[in-house]
């Protein structure tokens, strides 16, 4: 979810949060949170060496995520991580999420003092951290059985959650417990050698799978406390629009319906159960002032987007002198893309359960942003972010809806909470998440590119025109610079072929559609655009698309191999029959390079399929094969729906979609065969949450160009007439 | 007005309005949570329970319409077919986020317990009502394939 300011500078998209939300700069260092020797024992007698693992006497090892698991894979990837170290079974091995603690629990890649869960970063930022606290831990279990021994360390063994010598003498991690909390943690315990990993790299089954093939995995739809009520909350129908007046007295009369409030976001009904409150909302005369509300069509909008890219917009990068270039190329190849409004859409609507007291705050949510959302509750709730427990479940889902600045859904909970005066669950309809806004913003990119006589690429020029994500929220700071929105060029502006003469530029839209970062960030537009325009000038020059990429990707080569392993994978250049077309992108995000190949088949009457879709990977060590794949395969479903039928539209400013039935997902019908190869790597491992989605729309794009000679440059496919199967 | 059914295998009586969906029925009366909620307009699968064996939405089917008849949730899901639905996707990894795979898992099993051996068309029309945002989409039909399997011992 959240971009970087600069693939070159890991500095800075370390730095970039830092300040933004908690106000220190400090890196978490690896070790300051070791407890103090007192406190190496729980309450219940489990050894506590740090912050992320705790090791039971009946031989349990828990492993404590900083990270939500919204079906990335999240917390099986951590555990395996730290169990590696210790040398912990694997059988034994659970996960919970922690408390919401930005000292403790910050992520490393923004800075290290906030927690939160994106830019693809849970495993990235964890790698050492957890390496280190599993090993630490295996130290001091090592350390106590060899001084019970009298033995050297070195002559000691771990396997699988047992300490043993060579004569056969044992002992279970369960029973060194109280000798081990008398060692003192190491800080800096020595790390394995990757050649002898016996989990990573492995297939280690995911740990939230019984659960969730069982129905009682609990989301926070699901949380239950005592004396909650449900509130659903009627939102203004204009996206700036707020309440003028209202009358509740039908809506009390709803048998069911306890309370009617006024919040910030709206008109509040508070019942006994979700049917009454959907019922007594349905009962509610709202009247609303749209005074200041955003009125325009998007069709109005696009228009004037088009017209702002006549002009030259705020450099995000240049390099040679692309203008120049291009007016003395022998040929000028130019292409127009849209793009339009997303919504995340997780299956799970955005939910969460808020129990307040005079002095306290605890909050039940899918929780993606623990200390920007305890930090918005706390004022709302106006208590001291301290007095904010956040208790993180499983999310049904959230492509980066739940990860806001604003705390919005939490921010309801807390207020109607107070207003109601009652520990409530607050509950979002599908209608509400489809309305609710902070869409993936719409855009509109203009590419020009000139060839010289030869076929080559001598300049490159591109315009991006669209809403920024970050700006007014605490994230401008670090992610705006020179008036750019990195997460608005991303993927553009690090274009990675060599083609001497580049220039990217961006106009900043103002409209009062909320916006926000939706799987894969600025990828999700700049990958379709750059890509589908190579295929169009490798068309213009003649040239295999494949060809034209491999001979500029001399400086990228870890996006070469990911390029050459899809390719001969899918078995690229080998004929196809007549109605077939075979399409490939490739792409980088969040240090993760993916190439797709995608077949498809265009029948008589011009309906697409899509057959198959061969993606390479390379994310560095692959943590969890299998999370890879199963990432990769739903990345490419999750990108696949969005160039398919997604889109979000406005009349008068209003949202024409509600529900599934106008604002199509993918369907399994729909879903093409998907093989997976994973590039072995020894680079730490990069995230795999987003970087499935950028390749699958270009390479379908172009795979449909290859078929029928038709170009999509308008998204999504059906808005220009193409039927999808 | 009391209606009375039998819910997984328990005869109960439920003193709801006759309008109120069967899914907040279940969900917000009875506290069973393993069904969930998507769009409650009959368009993800979600909310997918058995009445008398049969995969039917229960966000849009009032709780009047199944009196008398046996409702089956995930949570009292039993039976070979159930069993072979869920080592199977266990086993291949299915579920992602999670959320949908109880309604998922409510369909697969209602299409093995008619039909022992789907082909992928089969699978198709069974399971294209059931939305999966996370795109499981390929595991869901090797699951079932290998749940057929299973069955066939
Ligand atoms: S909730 Fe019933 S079909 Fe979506
Ligand atoms: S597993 Fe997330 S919606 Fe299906």
């Amino acid at each position: 979810m959240l971009g970087r300011i600069d693939t070159s500078s890991t500095a800075s998209r370390r730095g970039f949060l830092a300040g933004a939300a908690a106000g220190g700069a400090a890196l978490v260092v690896a070790f300051h949170w070791r407890p103090a020797k007192a406190q190496m024992l729980t309450a219940d007698g489990a050894l506590a060496p740090n912050a992320f693992v705790r090791i039971g006497k009946d031989n349990s090892v828990t492993v404590f995520a900083k990270h939500l698991e919204m079906g990335q894979g999240a917390h099986t990837g951590l555990a395996t991580v730290l169990a590696e170290e210790l040398d912990a079974d694997w059988a034994s091995v659970k996960v919970v999420a922690a408390p919401a603690d930005g000292k403790v629990y910050g992520n490393i890649d923004w800075g290290g003092t906030v927690q939160g869960t994106g830019g693809s970063s849970s495993i990235h930022n964890s790698w050492m951290q957890l390496r280190k606290a599993g090993a630490a831990a295996r130290a001091m279990l090592v350390a106590a059985a060899a001084k019970s021994w009298n033995v050297p360390v070195g002559q000691v063994k771990v396997e699988r959650s047992v300490v043993s010598l060579r004569s056969g003498k044992h002992a279970t991690f369960g029973e060194l417990v109280e000798l081990a909390a008398k060692e003192v943690p190491p800080t800096d315990p020595p790390l394995k050698d990757p050649t002898i990993f016996r989990l990573i790299g492995k297939q280690t089954p995911r740990l939230d799978m019984q659960a969730k093939s069982t129905g009682t995995a609990v989301f926070a739809i699901d949380q239950r406390i005592p004396d909650a009520l449900v509130a659903v909350v009627q939102r203004p129908p204009l996206f700036g629009a707020k309440v003028a007046s209202f009358d509740a007295a039908k809506a009390r009369q709803v048998p069911g319906v306890v309370d009617v409030v006024q919040v910030p976001a709206g008109v509040a009904v508070v019942a006994a159960n979700t049917w009454a409150a959907i019922k007594g909302r349905e009962a509610l005369a709202v009247t609303w002032d749209d005074s200041a509300a955003e009125k325009r069509d998007s069709a109005a909008l696009m228009a004037s987007y088009r017209e702002l890219a006549a002009k030259p917009g705020t450099v995000a990068k240049t390099a040679g002198d692309a203008a120049a270039a291009i007016m003395r190329s022998a040929r000028t190849i130019e292409a127009d893309f849209e793009f339009p409004y997303l919504a995340h859409a997780p299956m799970e609507p955005l939910t969460c359960v808020v129990r307040l007291s005079a002095d306290s705050c605890e909050i039940w949510a899918g929780d993606q942003f623990q200390t920007i959302d305890q930090i918005n509750a706390a004022k709302a709730a106006g208590l001291p972010p301290d007095r904010v427990v956040i208790n993180t479940l499983f999310a049904g889902g959230s492509f980066g809806r739940r990860a806001n600045a604003a705390s919005d859904y939490i921010v309801e909970g807390v207020t109607i909470a107070k207003a109601a005066g009652k520990p409530i669950r607050l509950v979002w309809t599908r209608e509400d998440d489809i309305r609710g806004g902070r869409y993936r913003p719409m855009y509109f990119h203009r590419l020009r590119a000139g060839l010289d006589a030869q076929g080559n690429i001598v300049g490159w020029q591109h315009r991006i025109v669209g809403q920024s994500i970050v700006a007014g929220t605490p994230f401008e700071g670090g992610l705006v610079k020179n008036g750019v929105d990195a997460t608005s060029v991303e993927g553009a502006s690090t274009l990675p072929y060599g083609i001497p003469n580049l220039h990217v530029d961006l106009h900043t839209t103002q409209v009062g559609v909320p916006v926000l970062w939706w799987r894969s960030v600025g990828s999700t537009h700049t990958a379709y655009s750059t890509e589908v325009f190579m295929d169009e000038l490798a068309h213009a020059a003649n040239k295999d698309p494949v060809a034209l990429r491999r001979g500029l990707l001399a400086r990228h080569p870890r996006h070469l191999a990911v390029l050459n392993l899809a390719a001969e994978k899918a078995g690229w250049g080998k004929p196809l029959a007549k109605g077939k077309g075979r399409g490939i992108a490739v792409h980088e995000s969040f240090h993760s390079y993916v190439a797709q190949v995608a077949e498809v088949t265009v029948d008589d009457k011009g309906k697409v399929t899509v057959d198959r879709v061969v993606c390479a990977v390379d994310c560095g060590i692959a943590v969890n094969p299998d999370v890879v794949r199963a990432q990769m395969e739903g990345g490419i479903g999750f990108g696949l729906s969005s160039i398919f039928a997604e889109a979000i539209t406005l009349k008068g400013g209003a949202v024409e979609q509600s529900n599934f039935h106008d604002y199509t997902p993918l369907r399994i019908e729909q879903m093409p065969r998907v093989e997976v190869h994973i590039l072995p790597s020894t680079q730490p491992p990069t995230g795999v949450g987003e970087p499935g989605v950028p390749p699958i729309g270009p390479a379908v794009a172009n795979a449909i160009f290859a078929a029928t000679g038709k170009r999509i440059r308008t998204l999504p496919l059906v808005s220009q007439g193409v039927q999808v199967s | 007005m009391a209606v009375s059914l039998s819910l997984n295998g328990k005869d109960l009586s439920l003193d709801v309005p006759d309008d109120m969906p069967l899914l907040w029925a279940i969900r917000g009366v009875v506290g069973l949570t393993g069904t969930k909620f998507g769009c409650g307009m009959a368009q993800c699968g979600a909310c997918t329970v058995h009445v008398d064996g049969q995969p039917i939405r229960s966000c849009i089917t009032p709780v009047s319409a199944v009196s008398g008849q046996k409702v089956t949730t995930i949570e009292g899901l039993q039976g070979k077919a159930a069993q072979a639905v869920q080592a199977a996707w266990v086993r291949l990894e299915v579920p992602q986020c999670g959320y949908c795979q109880s309604g998922q898992i409510m369909s697969a099993t209602a299409l093995l317990t008619q039909n022992a051996k789907p082909n992928d068309a089969d699978i198709n029309a069974a399971m294209n009502g059931n939305i999966c945002r996370c795109a499981t989409y390929q595991r869901i039909r090797a699951a079932i394939h290998t749940a057929a399997k299973s069955l066939q011992g």
